[in-house]
This record gives structure tokens, C-alpha cells and sequence, in this order.
């Protein structure tokens, strides 16, 4: 269900890069001591562990080690978009010193922290200092060509360019300019670089795989669980409804047959009765049907049920779609669902009297918005529809994004990956 | 009268062959899928087509397509299409051309079978025959971003109901119990009301008053 964004787009070049020196610097200042503090007290507290205050250390030391790494994770999304997943193995709470030391250096999340550690002071130093030197040093450079190479002991390296003169301090300040352009360019991308290698230390695969796993287990068990609730209301439909009344009928057909000779009269009245009935039977039928899986769908994809279920709403719908050919119909039926859902739920509390529904198929992705002009406040509470509809999407590994500010406009958005075909 | 019927479903093509041929229509074709359809269509030029939205072989909407297509071919061509659920959407479809001899009804409507003849002989005839459940959908729909439907009485709006559905005023005051001079009396008031023009031609009458409901003026 969680996908790492990896293009944070947001922050354009030119205002990205004076802020990327500024990140670079604060990264550059935290991490070299911090990691190197870690690491040495790591190291120490483990080689204590034979004398046995080790034992008692270790946990807290490597605790502060994951907070220290925490931290990154944090800055590495919010500042460079890099999502880096967090998996160390949880440890019972009531676990004595011991287990809980030996617990923490068995899980191989602990190793990759320390190796971190290492990385970090080292290759993530580097790269962290490298983004705030690009600006600093082409300043410093502006500085000097615009004279302060007079007061300056001759020559004075600005890079390789020797200072002792009017000239080459001029050669100075376009080196500077030239500095500053490719910081300019590299900047930003530098900045991602430093925690892209702090996410292919952090982060193993096997991490994601453990994630991906938990993910399924759950999904596959709210799936589970709906089709076995969903089965249950069928049958309890059929049951006291279409069943009963066919039962009905063939009691009132029984009836007249014994009827037809002794009393027509009587047997046409039940010959009503029982064709009434039978129409009954067909309606409940047919409302079910569309329950389970609605007749247009089938026949037509998503697009026109989509636009045949905007037809049945009392507020005026506007629908567009955009799709090649048709998706499954496992992820048709639950996109179906889910719209169908969503507008139950504008037409119900939004107070709106627009909406507007789009359908497209973009990048491998079924995305589907839903704008209303209504009152806005939406939420994907327990209990409310949004959060069941957010659960069955999750059998497909769809999310369901609600933007829904007091006093309006509602935004839901549901996005599915699937093959178009 | 020549129908060509298409209905996959072997008991249900029988029961309205049997249905049809009891009150004195003659079936041209009874088939069960979309190319045997079109074929029918094509060599049988029958008077008017009774048609199952589904068919095989796709099981999609490949009666309606057929039929479409015919009325393509042969603009005009009577089509009366059968349902186990009516959409607006396929509805509007049916309409689009304007050119009337369009039925759309639920399969629930054989039960009746006066009726359900009658609805045949109607499209037949040129007229159009549209599900009760159709129109009140569209009424619903309607009513909630519509001014003038408000203004109407609670029998003008049975009269409207009857209407849309293709019924004439004979038909409407024989169901309602009042006289065709009364129904004749509430469509001018509900023309009046809703703004439309007034049209001596039964059928350019229903058109008018379904393209109101699904549209609007």
C-alpha cells in the first residue's frame, strides 16, 4: 500500500538550491559527530558486553543509534523525498537486559545502522558538505575578486587560481560563477544523492519483502472477510425475499389449480396475487444483481457504468473517461464500487449540487477523481464508508486520498494499479 | 404483422414466440445470438424487431448493438428491446436518433401480455414504448434540479408519467378512468407548464417530452 515517492517536485531549481546548501550544512553538522559518537559508543558499549555493563548499555546505546537513524529517515522525506523503511524487529516488552541485548544485535537492521554509521561519516559527509560548499565558496570567491584580494597575503589559492593581481582575481570570480552554476545544477541532486546511499545502506530488500508480507496478510484478510459478509447478505436476501415469494406463488398456483373448477372467480383473484408475487421476486432479483455485480459493467466496462450510475443521481453529474481498453474485472468491479460508494456519500452529506467525475488510465495506474462543490469536511473515519471503501481497495493495493477542507471543495481521489488491456 | 425475436435464453424465446403467435403475430426469425441478428434483420426486413440487450457470443450489450446498427442501415426500423434492468444511459442511446419506433422495456413487462402486445404494435407502428421504471428515474432525476415539474399537479404528473412512456390519450384516459377530452385538457397544461411546444403528432410529442426530462429545454 505505501509507495515510496520518489520525484518530490515541489521545490524548483533556482529556489532549491540556496536551501539545499542550507540542508547540506545543518546534515553536514549533524552527521559527522553524531555518527561518530554512535559509532564509537556502539563499538564500546559491545566490547563491554564480556565484562557485563555492556548489557546493560547496549540496548540503550543502540536505541539511540535508531533514533539517530530515525531522524535521517525523517529528513530523507521531508527533505529529499527519499522514503527509507523502518524494520527492526519488535522485541517483547518485559525482555530482561539481556535478551533484549542479544535480541537487538541479532537483527540484521542493527548491523545495517552501524555500517550506516560509518557510510555516514564518511561518503554522507562528504556528499552533505559538498551541497553547502557549491554556495559558500563561490560567495567567498565574488568576495575576494571584488577586492578583498588586496588585504589578502599574495597569492592567496582561490582553487587553483593563484590571487596576486587585478587579473587573476578576476579569473577568480569567474571560477566562482562557474562554481556557482553547477551548483546551481547539481545541488539539489546531490542532496538526494546523500540519502539515496543512506536508504541502500538503511534499507534492505528483504525489509520490504517482511513489509509487503504484512501488508498481504492484512488485505487478504479484510478480503476475506467482506466476501464472507458479502456472501452472508446475499443469502440472507435470497432468503427472506426472492425465495419466499416463489414459494408464494407456487402455493397461490396450487391453490388454483384446486380452485379453477369450484370457483373461478376466487382462482383469477390468486392468479393476480401470484403474478404480482412473481414480479416482486424479479424486482428484489434485480436490485441484488446490481448489488453483486451491476448488469451495465458487465456489458459495457467501467466508463459506461460509471456514467449510467451519474445518471441515477439526483445531482447533476458530469463524467469523463479516458480508457483504452478494459481493466480486469476484479479491479472494474472494485473501482465500481468504490465510485459508486464515494457519490452515495456527496450525494448524501456534501450538499452539493456539482459533481464531477473523471476516469483515466495513466502510467499502469486506474485513477479515478470525484469533485464536488458541496460543504466539505470529509473524513475516512472508522465506521464511515470512505473507510470501508479504502479497505477493499487495499485488496488491490489501491489507495483512496481524501482532501475535503470545511467549506469545500471535496476531492476524493482512488488510484489502483492495474494493466489496462 | 412479421417480427424477428432475438432472446438467447430457450425458455423465454419460446414463451414469447408462443406469446406473440397468440395474439396474431407471425414470427419471421426466433434467434439467439447477435450475428444470427443481424443476419435476420438483413433478410427477413421484418416490421418490427423484439430484442434481448444481451446476447451471445460476447454477453455484453450486443442486442442493443445489433439493433443500433440496423436502425443504422434502415433508419427507422421498429426496434423493441427487452432488459433484465433498464438504464437511462442505453435509453438515451436508443433515442439519440430521433427517428421513434423505440421500445425499452423490462422483461418483467411480458407478465402482462395486453400490454406488452400493445407496446409492440406501438413501436411497430412508429410510436415509442418506454418502461415505466425509465421514466421514473428520469422524473426523479429531474424533479430535484427542476422548476417547472413542481409547478405540475399530482395528475398532471400521472399524465406526464403515461406520456413519456409513449402512450396516447386514449390509452392514458382509459387507464386513469376519465375522458380523452380531460387527458387532452392536462397535456396542454403540462406543455404549457413545462414550456414546450404543442405537437398534434402523438409521437414528436413523446419525443419532446422525454428529450425534456433527460435534458432539460
Amino acid at each position: 500500500m505505501t509507495t515510496a515517492t520518489d520525484v518530490h517536485g515541489g521545490v524548483s531549481a533556482a529556489r532549491g538550491f540556496p536551501l539545499a546548501a542550507v540542508r547540506g550544512l545543518a546534515l553536514a553538522l549533524v552527521s559527522l559527530p553524531g555518527a561518530v559518537v554512535c559509532f564509537v559508543t556502539a563499538v564500546v558499549s559491545v566490547a563491554l558486553i564480556p565484562v557485563g555493563v555492556g548489557i546493560v548499555t547496549t540496548p540503550y546505546v543502540l536505541r539511540g543509534v535508531r533514533a539517530f537513524a530515525d531522524l535521517r529517515r525523517v529528513l530523507a522525506a521531508e527533505w529529499g523525498g527519499v522514503r527509507i523503511p523502518r524494520v527492526y524487529k519488535r522485541l517483547p516488552e518485559d525482555a530482561n537486559p539481556w535478551a533484549r541485548t542479544f535480541g537487538m544485535l541479532g537483527d540484521p537492521a542493527t548491523w545495517r545502522d552501524l555500517l550506516w554509521l560509518l557510510v555516514d561519516m564518511t561518503a554522507g559527509f562528504v556528499t552533505a558538505v559538498l551541497t553547502a560548499a557549491l554556495l559558500v565558496y563561490p560567495l567567498e570567491g565574488f568576495v575576494v575578486a571584488a577586492g578583498l584580494w588586496r588585504v589578502l597575503p599574495d597569492p592567496w589559492w582561490y582553487g587553483f587560481v593563484p590571487v596576486s593581481g587585478q587579473a587573476t582575481a578576476l579569473a577568480a570570480g569567474a571560477l566562482a560563477l562557474a562554481l556557482l552554476l553547477a551548483g546551481h545544477v547539481t545541488a539539489v541532486r546531490l542532496l538526494r544523492a546523500h540519502f539515496l546511499l543512506a536508504r541502500a545502506v538503511l534499507a534492505p530488500g528483504a525489509g520490504e519483502l517482511a513489509e509487503r508480507v504484512r501488508v498481504l496478510t492484512e488485505t487478504r484478510r479484510d478480503a476475506v472477510d467482506a466476501s464472507a459478509a458479502e456472501l452472508r447478505r446475499i443469502e440472507r436476501d435470497l432468503h427472506d425475499g426472492a425465495q419466499a415469494r416463489l414459494v408464494a406463488v407456487g402455493m397461490d398456483l396450487g391453490t388454483i389449480e384446486a380452485l379453477v373448477e369450484k370457483d373461478p372467480a376466487r382462482a383469477r383473484e390468486l392468479l393476480a396475487r401470484a403474478r404480482q408475487s412473481s414480479a416482486e421476486a424479479l424486482t428484489e432479483l434485480r436490485e441484488l444483481v446490481r448489488g453483486i455485480h451491476p448488469p451495465v459493467l458487465a456489458e459495457r466496462g467501467l466508463g459506461d457504468a460509471v456514467r449510467a450510475l451519474a445518471l441515477r443521481l439526483p445531482v447533476a453529474t458530469e463524467v469523463s473517461v479516458s480508457l483504452s481498453g478494459r481493466a480486469e474485472a476484479p479491479v472494474e468491479s472494485a473501482a465500481y464500487f468504490a465510485v459508486s460508494e464515494v457519490l452515495a456519500n456527496a450525494v448524501k452529506h456534501s450538499g452539493a449540487d456539482r459533481i464531477w467525475v473523471d476516469v483515466h488510465h495513466a502510467e499502469g495506474r486506474l485513477r479515478i477523481t470525484v469533485t464536488d462543490n458541496g460543504r466539505g469536511g470529509a473524513v475516512v473515519g472508522a465506521g464511515s464508508g470512505l473507510a470501508g471503501v479504502e479497505r477493499r481497495l487495499g485488496t488491490f493495493d489501491g489507495v483512496l486520498a481524501v482532501s475535503s477542507p470545511a467549506g469545500g471543495p471535496t476531492l476524493v481521489t482512488v488510484e489502483i494499479p492495474c494493466a489496462s488491456s | 404483422m412479421r417480427v424477428v425475436l432475438a432472446e438467447d435464453l430457450f425458455l423465454l424465446r419460446d414463451g414469447l414466440v408462443r406469446l406473440l403467435e397468440a395474439h396474431g403475430f407471425e414470427i419471421a426469425a426466433a434467434v439467439g445470438s447477435g450475428p444470427e441478428l443481424t443476419r435476420a434483420l438483413a433478410e427477413e426486413e421484418p416490421d418490427v424487431a423484439v430484442v434481448d440487450v444481451r446476447l451471445p457470443p460476447t454477453q455484453t450489450d450486443e442486442g442493443l448493438q445489433c439493433a443500433l446498427q440496423a436502425r443504422r442501415r434502415r433508419p427507422g426500423l421498429p426496434v423493441l428491446v427487452l432488459s433484465q434492468h433498464v438504464e437511462q444511459l442505453y435509453a438515451r442511446e436508443l433515442l439519440a436518433d430521433g427517428d421513434g419506433g423505440v421500445g425499452y422495456l423490462l422483461k418483467d413487462r411480458v407478465f402482462d401480455a395486453e400490454q406488452f402486445t400493445d407496446a409492440v404494435r406501438r413501436v411497430a407502428a412508429g410510436g415509442t414504448a418506454m418502461d415505466p421504471q425509465v421514466i421514473q428515474q428520469l422524473l426523479a432525476r429531474r424533479s430535484a434540479q427542476d422548476r417547472p415539474l413542481e409547478r405540475l399537479t399530482p395528475r398532471e404528473r400521472e399524465v406526464l408519467e403515461l406520456m413519456a412512456q409513449g402512450r396516447t390519450n386514449a390509452a392514458i384516459a382509459a387507464r386513469l378512468v376519465v375522458t380523452e377530452r380531460a387527458v387532452a385538457k392536462h397535456t396542454a397544461n403540462i406543455f404549457a407548464k413545462l414550456g414546450l411546444e404543442v405537437s398534434d403528432d402523438d409521437n414528436r410529442r413523446v419525443l419532446a417530452v422525454l428529450a425534456y426530462l433527460d435534458h432539460g429545454r
